[in-house]
């Protein structure tokens, strides 16, 4: 928020003065009234291994983050060009395979990776697009420049928090809000339905609108709350698994008045889980056959199954040579320096510095599997170099990054917490993505960690006009 | 609509009604103890039990302090009220996209309530604010679902949950008052007894209204023909079936299952109870007459399982 002590940047300066007028104490009262209201809302995430009521409230900050006009239009670009790419480097790995003959991304990356579908190989998903959905973590490095840290292209979630911040914030800001020029994004939902629609099966004969539906692992998912939420506001079913069946490789789903055909499912089931008879045999989430009823052209799954090959976190290093290799265009928005541990050299260095770095699990998210490097003690570190040296495939390294900081109302004062920002991008007809995103805050002082499952909370971003 | 929400629906309706029920039944039976000799507690508690249709706990000694929590806050008691609202809530959160936010909203500031009620010998000074808290938050949630779902296939599924039990419910109460009291059918009851029959008209929120058809002289067979067969009440016997049938005719209109085994079972309830007299119950054997209401009751929820909820897949692709 400052350019130097006292001294916010030009875009903060309006927060900056309300702030100092306002009295704690009514920070505090509209702190308790939105607190409140997300909790009868029922806008909750499910916590695990928790016998009191399983459900907590979403911790939302009440301070924007701003991030004027012309910063959102580098980062819109760059995301366009990222998921672009992505895309095409899915469709080669899935058939050709010309980035691997050419040997800009090795051959054994690929082949190693938990995620890749063998079953993908040569099949034409509609559009040639697999990632439909995509949910991309920035943070700003020290240099006030957005850089990539994570891309999410399986099931990304979070883009219900983004739409009830921002309801919360109107209420609380009204006037500060209107006077900052902030773009909208509650058309997000129809956004997406528009891109959902433009995913019609190879099939579909178009003897009716196409129904589409969001296939859900069910109330004991943490982002149950976002499933309902989405479906209600696209107005599509929200189906779990028990719902549909498949019959001569046609989806339908069980309704009162018979069967009904499915054509596209946005699914927010993993891979391993849509189907028991193309996947894990043991899934009770998913729905026997799906998989041969995509495969026959007869039903859209999106995202395409197969994507987490393009997010494991070792794909990750090669984002910037797959941008070049298939736009020929320089990365508009750059990488975290990361290492990449099957290497012999890079990984003794790494192993040198484990105090400095942050290593992550390359098939993990959530937070979940991660080591940082000055906030560890020497046994994590002994147990993270076992690790590595028994599975360095497994794992990646990175700098630990000074991540930007922003103003956030915490126990009763306002202080600076670190945060990062997740916008969200569609790709249908076209890519398009809301001005806006998740800012994730630790809520810790100090913390660098901002997933909800780890004690993180969440915060409104303005995207400016100007 | 899904078979599964609307299965949902069903019963979150059904569970609400259930608790809603059971918080009339129990506030009334608190406020005539307060009149009562204390000798007739345990008999009151068995014939509470047998018109909630729950069965008689383990353990010789009936202790109201006990009974109470478990019908009220007791987790473990599958038809204690919060057991009941908890399910109801849980019956939502699976369809919340089908409904409006302000029913969810309602649903869920009535759950959290109830679930805070602290339990303990505190509990038992304020019981009267916690059931009147419950019948509100019931009362509310159905003016919200009226006011702001669409009266479509879901909200007939919400009556037709509602109805189902209210049907359920009535019956079992009404069998269970008239078949352990003495009493004279025709002429106005003593003052012993008086208070018993306002009792049970409470517990059907009928006092009022039976006062305003028949005056506050009460009589057995009046009461028992207005809970039975009066046609405008909304906790009659009568109106239930009604509702039932014409929720039946709008599903079955609008899946375009018409005639189907439902709708034949609640058009003979509604036949019984429009062409009956209650003289005629009366004399043929009230309990009998009850048994049978409830019988086809149930054969009429089976068979709403059967077509709309849970069909065979065989049968669906046939057609």
């Amino acid at each position: 928020m400052f350019e130097s002590p006292g001294q916010p940047r030009s875009h903060y300066q309006a927060l900056f003065r309300t702030l100092l007028h306002l009295p704690a104490e009514d920070l505090k009262k509209s702190q308790q009234a939105a607190d409140l209201s997300f909790l009868h809302q029922g806008i909750t995430f499910t916590v695990y291994g928790n016998d009191q009521g399983t459900e907590r409230v979403f911790p939302n900050d009440l301070l924007p983050r701003i991030v004027p006009g012309h910063e959102w239009l580098k980062i819109e670009q760059g995301l366009t060009q990222r998921i672009t790419a992505l895309n095409l480097f899915l469709q080669d790995i899935y058939h050709q395979g010309r980035i691997l003959s050419d040997g800009i991304v090795p051959r054994e990356l690929i082949y190693s990776c938990r995620h890749f579908r063998r079953e993908m190989r040569g099949f034409p998903v509609p559009r040639g697009i697999y990632v439909s959905i995509c949910g991309t973590d920035l943070v700003r490095l020290p240099d006030g420049s957005f850089a990539v840290l994570e891309d999410n292209l399986r099931v990304p979630s979070g883009v219900s928090y983004m739409l009830a911040n921002r309801k919360v914030l109107k209420r609380v800001f009204p006037s500060l809000f209107r006077d900052y020029g902030v773009r909208p994004i509650d058309h997000y939902s129809q956004l997406l339905l528009s891109t959902l629609r433009a995913l019609v099966p190879a099939n579909y004969s178009g003897r009716h609108e196409p129904t589409i539906v969001l296939l859900t692992p069910g109330i004991f998912n943490s982002a149950y709350f976002e499933h309902t939420f989405l479906a209600q506001q696209m107005g599509i079913e929200l189906v779990e698994g028990r719902d549909l069946l498949v019959h001569d490789n046609f989806v339908y789903m069980r309704t009162t008045a018979g069967l009904r055909r499915v054509d596209v499912i946005y699914r927010r089931v993993d891979d391993d889980f849509i189907d028991p008879l193309g996947f894990r045999p043991d899934s009770r989430l998913g729905v026997p056959g799906l998989f041969n009823a995509y495969r026959a052209g007869n039903v859209t799954l999106a995202n395409a199954p197969g994507t987490g090959v393009a997010d494991d976190k070792a794909t990750y290093a090669y984002v910037p040579a797959i941008i070049r290799y298939y736009l020929d265009q320089d990365p508009i928005l750059s990488n975290v320096e990361t290492f990449v541990l099957t290497d012999k050299a890079r990984r003794n260095h790494v192993l040198e510095r484990l105090d400095e770095m942050v290593v992550k699990a390359v098939g993990e998210s959530g937070g979940y599997g991660m080591l940082i490097g000055p906030h560890s003690t020497a046994e994590q570190r002994e147990k993270f170099r076992g690790l590595i040296e028994a599975e360095p495939r497994n794992y990646i390294a990175q700098p630990t990054l000074a991540l930007s900081r922003a103003p956030c109302f915490v126990d009763g004062q306002v202080g600076a917490r670190h945060i990062d920002l997740r916008p969200y991008i569609l790709y249908g007809e076209n890519v398009t993505l809301v001005p806006g995103g998740l800012t994730r805050v630790a809520l810790r002082r100090g913390s660098l960690v901002v997933n909800s499952s780890q004690g993180g909370g969440s915060k409104d971003t303005w995207v400016l006009r100007a | 609509m899904l078979s599964r929400v609307a299965d949902s629906l069903y019963w979150m309706s059904r569970y609400l009604e259930r608790a809603e029920h059971t918080a009339r039944l129990i506030d009334v039976d608190f406020q005539l103890r307060l009149d009562q000799s204390p000798e007739s507690s345990s008999g009151r508690w068995l014939r509470l039990l047998d018109a909630l249709q729950v069965p008689v706990p383990a353990g010789a000694k009936i202790d109201s302090t006990t009974l109470a929590y478990t019908l009220t806050l007791d987790r473990t008691n599958p038809s204690s009220i919060v057991a009941c609202i908890s399910a109801a809530r849980e019956n939502m959160r699976q369809v919340r996209e089908q409904c409006s936010s302000e029913m969810w909203e309602q649903l869920n500031r009535l759950y959290l309530q109830i679930v805070g009620t602290p339990a303990g010998e505190a509990w038992i000074l304020h019981s009267q604010l916690f059931f009147r808290g419950a019948l509100d938050g019931a009362h509310l949630f159905q003016g919200v679902t009226d006011s702001t779902m669409s009266h479509g296939e879901g909200w007939h599924y919400i009556q037709l949950g509602r109805y189902v039990e209210r049907t359920h419910g009535l019956a079992a109460l009404i069998g269970s008052h008239f078949a352990r009291l003495s009493y004279p059918l025709e002429n106005t009851v003593d003052s012993d007894e008086y208070l018993e029959w306002v009792g049970l008209l409470k517990c059907c929120a009928a006092f009022e209204a039976y006062c305003k058809k028949y005056t506050a002289e009460l009589r057995p067979l009046r009461v028992a023909e207005f809970l039975l067969l009066s046609s405008d009440f909304p906790h009659s016997v009568r109106f239930s079936v009604d509702k039932v049938h014409a929720a039946l005719l709008a599903v079955g209109e609008l899946t375009e299952r018409k005639g189907s085994a439902p709708m034949r079972l609640s058009g003979r309830l509604r036949a019984n109870l429009s062409f009956s007299q209650i003289e005629e119950i009366m004399a043929d054997g009230l309990a009998n007459y009850l048994a049978n209401i409830r019988s086809l009751c149930a054969q009429a929820h089976t068979a709403i399982h059967q077509i709309y909820f849970d069909y065979p897949v065989e049968a669906a692709m046939v057609s």
